[in-house]
């Protein structure tokens, strides 16, 4: 009997264990969010904990090849500018794996960040262990932390992939600016189209 | 003579024009009630576009099932960009001879049409919802095979 019982407690503990290394649930508003500590293509590892006098962080997951994340590039190199001396630190991951999408590998990651200019931490998720954590799903998804790294805003840049300047909605703006003066973002969360993240298969 | 010939031409002209044609909205909703209203029809709808690379790679077990699966009406909902319409989006329905319903959705109120589709889509594509009397089942991947989208459908509408 002892045995069936913990055969049985094994076997729940394996289930259990297997199903949170496969799908952990996603963040949601209120959620403490993991630092990392990731590679970026200047060759230097990057954390959160590295900016101890940081208001927030504003964590967007995107890439080279997806034709939504490269219409919005410019307005990821112009938000981490902007935000950067009021205390506002964007790093961005590249959650893909190279060997699903040729185009996301860490040498063309090094070649777009020198042709683009970027004023950011361009981080590659080496092993896929990060982007599961957050729950991102898509490229490109941005994620608002505080300085404690709680989460404030999950979605989308803005409204407008098309045009940057036909935008009526900065919904990352906004939020960053909601943070700022100690208010809850409205909205907290917004949707949007993206590429899926490719997983190793 | 002459006339026939340019009879013809007109005839091939018109065809021409006529595959190449597909419904444009702005808005899921009019989408919803324009092409997706019949109670009598189970529809399998795929949200794609031509720049998202697992969902072209999906896309023949779509065609497959449309021509197929008896049961089901495959209506393949293209999230091309506006602007690519006719350079990219009709020249490569054209090029893969698709046969299967194509719309386009150029609808960007995305907060309002994607909790409407299913409340927990957080937008990535492909992206696949099958309607049956109004109730609606709705998956965010990608089908690896014929086999695999046939036999989840089948699952879901029988």
């Amino acid at each position: 009997m002892k045995k069936i019982a913990s055969l049985l407690l094994f076997a729940a503990f394996v289930v259990t264990t297997a199903f949170t290394i496969n799908a952990p649930t996603p963040y949601k508003i209120g959620d403490t969010a993991t630092d990392f500590k990731l590679k970026s293509v200047d060759g230097k590892t990057y954390s959160m904990s590295d900016y101890k006098s940081a208001k927030g962080f504003i964590v967007v997951f995107t890439c080279n090849h997806c034709p939504f994340a490269v219409k919005y590039e410019d307005r990821i190199n112009d938000l981490a500018k902007k935000y950067k001396s009021k205390g506002y630190i964007l790093l961005a991951i590249n959650p893909n794996d190279p060997a699903v999408q040729a185009e996301d590998s860490f040498e063309l990651m090094k070649v777009r960040a020198k042709e683009k200019g970027f004023a950011f931490p361009y981080l590659f998720d080496e092993g896929q262990k990060i982007y599961p954590q957050y729950g991102a799903t898509k490229t490109p998804h941005a994620f608002l932390l505080d300085k404690n790294r709680v989460v404030k805003y999950i979605g989308a840049i803005d409204d407008n992939v098309d045009s940057a300047k036909d935008v009526k909605e900065k919904y990352l703006e906004n939020a960053i600016a909601a943070l700022e003066s100690g208010k809850t973002p409205s909205p907290e969360t917004t949707k949007a189209i993206g590429c899926t993240i490719k997983a190793k298969k | 003579m002459k006339y026939y010939i340019f009879f013809a031409v007109m005839f091939l002209f018109s065809v021409q024009i006529q595959a190449q044609k597909i419904a444009v909205y702005d808005n899921y909703a009019a989408l919803e009630k324009a092409v997706l209203s019949d109670t009598n029809t189970t529809y399998v709808v795929n949200f794609w576009a031509t720049w998202c690379a697992p969902c072209v790679k999906e896309l023949p077990h779509f065609e497959q099932l449309n021509a197929e699966n008896k049961k089901v009406k495959v209506v393949l909902v293209s999230l091309d960009f506006k602007n690519q319409y006719e350079a990219k989006l009709l020249p490569f329905l054209k090029k893969k001879a698709i046969k299967s319903e194509v719309v386009l959705l150029t609808d960007k109120d995305y907060n309002t049409w994607l909790p409407t589709v299913d409340k927990d889509w957080s937008g990535s594509i492909p992206a696949t919802l099958i309607i049956k009397n109004g109730k609606k089942v709705f998956v965010e991947k990608m089908f690896a095979s014929y086999e695999e989208l046939n036999q989840y459908v089948n699952s879901n509408i029988n």
